[in-house]
């Protein structure tokens, strides 16, 4: 049962290799981008004289994460394959193979999504490390904050494809994913702090993110890394997002056993 | 054993008016069409027969097949394989069918041949020693030793579909449904194709049903038609029933064509489409 998820693990990690010019102008893109972010936030730390709902080091420590493990939360241009199959109608393949649609396309999101990461984020992490002082990026605050920050970036990675998939069950109905995806994916952008970080968001609209699923997906553990979230703090973080986790894909299962009953396959 | 009894499906379909002021409308008000691609279709295959299905397009060919495998379920009737309702239990179900869409590529498009053949292993669980054995028999048939290892877009269409046609089979279907699978093929590649179909019914008795507009496919592969229009079986036979049933009309109507063979069968079709009026 598990080779068949590995196999599509080992197949999109093989896709990702046969094409090395893309893997350096990522690296080139998120470079630069981090760096202009470094250096907004490092203005804006000036100039409001240190009072910063995070401290400045934690910020520059959440950019270079986010930057380095970029398409493991990208929601814009999520697997464009699964978006291609549902409008021209190749799905049908899909639904001759003896595997659930949901379980199939899940492992095949979280094994493009894993592979690409592990290739892009190793150069980026070692730029990072490298950058002048007040751009580096720091090691975590601790083993153990280090040992929740992957717990908690795994659980941030299945409610975002969780959240992914119940989009995609959603474009079996719509046909055209656009619409969806214009919505959707820039509210996402926005509101799991991927444009700015969670904490400098004012107290009455960080209370209503906090009560959708966006804030916690990268948002978590990001902050536990920088030392930003630690202790007894993180618990309802963690205890929301499993929470997150089990009801997007359920939410997910019931949408896709309701296509299924009405799938009409595109293009003859 | 296939059954296949008084089987309707009908899709709704959003028509409009061209022109901006139109689409402007549809888009707060849609009209919807009903239209029916099968308007109760019966018939019975037994295991280890070659049927060729043929209509015109927009007969109603493809969504048959597409009922067949699982993917679409039928508004009304019943469909039984081998013992198996196919959209009931579709996981368990499509274990013994093979599917090749001529228009559609299961194939990575990025990466080689090889390993999208591999992911397919793992999806149908096939043993190691099953999944060698097989795949050095089709890659014998069909001569992939070279394509194995080239990426699928790199591929013409010939070979890609002879790269489809192995992929559909590793798991050892008993069933393989083929929609359209020498389109857009040359002579040689559909020759290869026609003579492997034909191999793979011979030594394992894999019931075969395909849908083609190529009639050379029919004459050399099947050895029963059924024949499609407008949503309804109009005939069911020998290639030679058909035959007398075309001329049988032309006599009628006092037409006679000469021409060789292969024009012949053309325009034996055509004649014939047009005479049942399902143009």
């Amino acid at each position: 049962m598990i080779k068949k998820y590995y196999c599509f693990f080992k197949l999109r990690f093989a896709t990702g290799l046969q094409y090395r010019m893309a893997s350096v102008t990522a690296l080139t893109t998120q470079l630069i981008w981090g760096l202009m972010e470094c250096l907004l936030f490092k203005a804006v730390a000036e100039a409001s004289g240190g009072a910063l709902p995070m401290n400045y080091p934690s910020i520059v420590t959440y950019i270079w994460l986010k930057e380095s493990l970029y398409v493991l939360f990208n929601t814009w241009a999520a697997d464009n394959d699964l978006f291609a199959m549902i409008t021209n109608g190749d799905i049908a393949y899909e639904l001759c193979r003896p595997l659930s649609i949901y379980s199939m396309w899940f492992s095949r999101m979280t094994g493009a999504r894993i592979s690409e990461a592990l290739l892009r984020c190793i150069p980026v992490l070692v730029c990072s490390f490298l950058m002048p002082k007040t751009y580096r990026m720091t090691l975590p605050v601790n083993g153990t904050a280090f040992l929740f920050f992957l717990l908690t970036l795994l659980l941030a990675l299945g409610i975002t494809i969780s959240f992914c998939m119940l989009v995609y069950m959603l474009c079996l109905f719509t046909v055209s994913p656009q619409g969806w995806r214009m919505v959707l994916t820039g509210a996402v952008e926005f509101l799991s702090g991927n444009i700015i970080p969670l904490p400098f968001f004012p107290k009455k609209y960080l209370f209503l993110v906090e009560l959708s699923p966006f804030a916690y997906m990268q948002n978590v553990p990001y902050r536990i890394y920088s030392g930003d979230l630690s202790g007894a703090a993180m618990y309802p973080y963690i205890g929301k997002q499993i929470f997150w986790l089990a009801a997007l894909v359920t939410a997910g299962i019931v949408v896709w056993r309701r296509a299924a009953q009405r799938v009409i396959v595109q293009g003859g | 054993m296939i059954t296949f009894q008084d089987i309707c499906k009908s899709y709704r379909v959003a028509k409009r008016e061209s022109g901006l002021g139109n689409a402007v409308k549809s888009f707060f008000k849609r009209d919807y069409t009903l239209i029916e691609a099968i308007k109760g279709i019966s018939f019975s295959i037994r295991d280890g027969e070659m049927v060729g299905y043929i209509g015109p397009n927009g007969a109603g060919k493809s969504t048959t097949i597409k009922i067949l495998s699982g993917i679409l379920m039928p508004d009304s009737g019943t469909c039984i394989v081998n013992g198996q309702v196919p959209w009931k239990d579709r996981k368990e179900y499509v274990r013994q069918i093979g599917v090749v869409f001529g228009q559609r590529s299961q194939l990575w498009w990025d990466i080689p041949v090889m390993d999208s053949f591999e992911l397919l292993q793992a999806i149908y669980a096939i043993p190691s020693a099953t999944y060698r054995s097989k795949l050095d028999e089709l890659t014998e048939l069909l001569h992939l030793e070279e394509l194995l290892k080239t990426p699928t877009r790199q591929l013409s269409l010939g070979q890609r579909m002879r790269c489809e046609l192995a992929a559909s089979l590793l798991h050892d279907p008993k069933l393989l449904f083929l929609d359209e699978p020498t389109i857009g093929l040359d002579a040689v590649s559909k020759i290869a194709v026609r003579d492997f179909i034909k191999k793979m019914n011979e030594e394992h008795k894999t019931t075969v049903i395909l849908t083609t507009h190529d009639m050379q496919d029919i004459e050399a592969i099947a050895n029963r038609v059924i024949l499609i229009g407008r949503g309804q079986k109009l005939m069911d036979g020998t290639l030679d029933d058909l035959r007398a049933e075309a001329e049988s009309m032309e006599t009628e109507t006092g037409a006679a064509d000469g021409g060789n063979e292969e024009t012949d069968l053309d325009h034996m079709i055509a004649h014939l489409y047009t005479k049942l009026n399902i143009m």
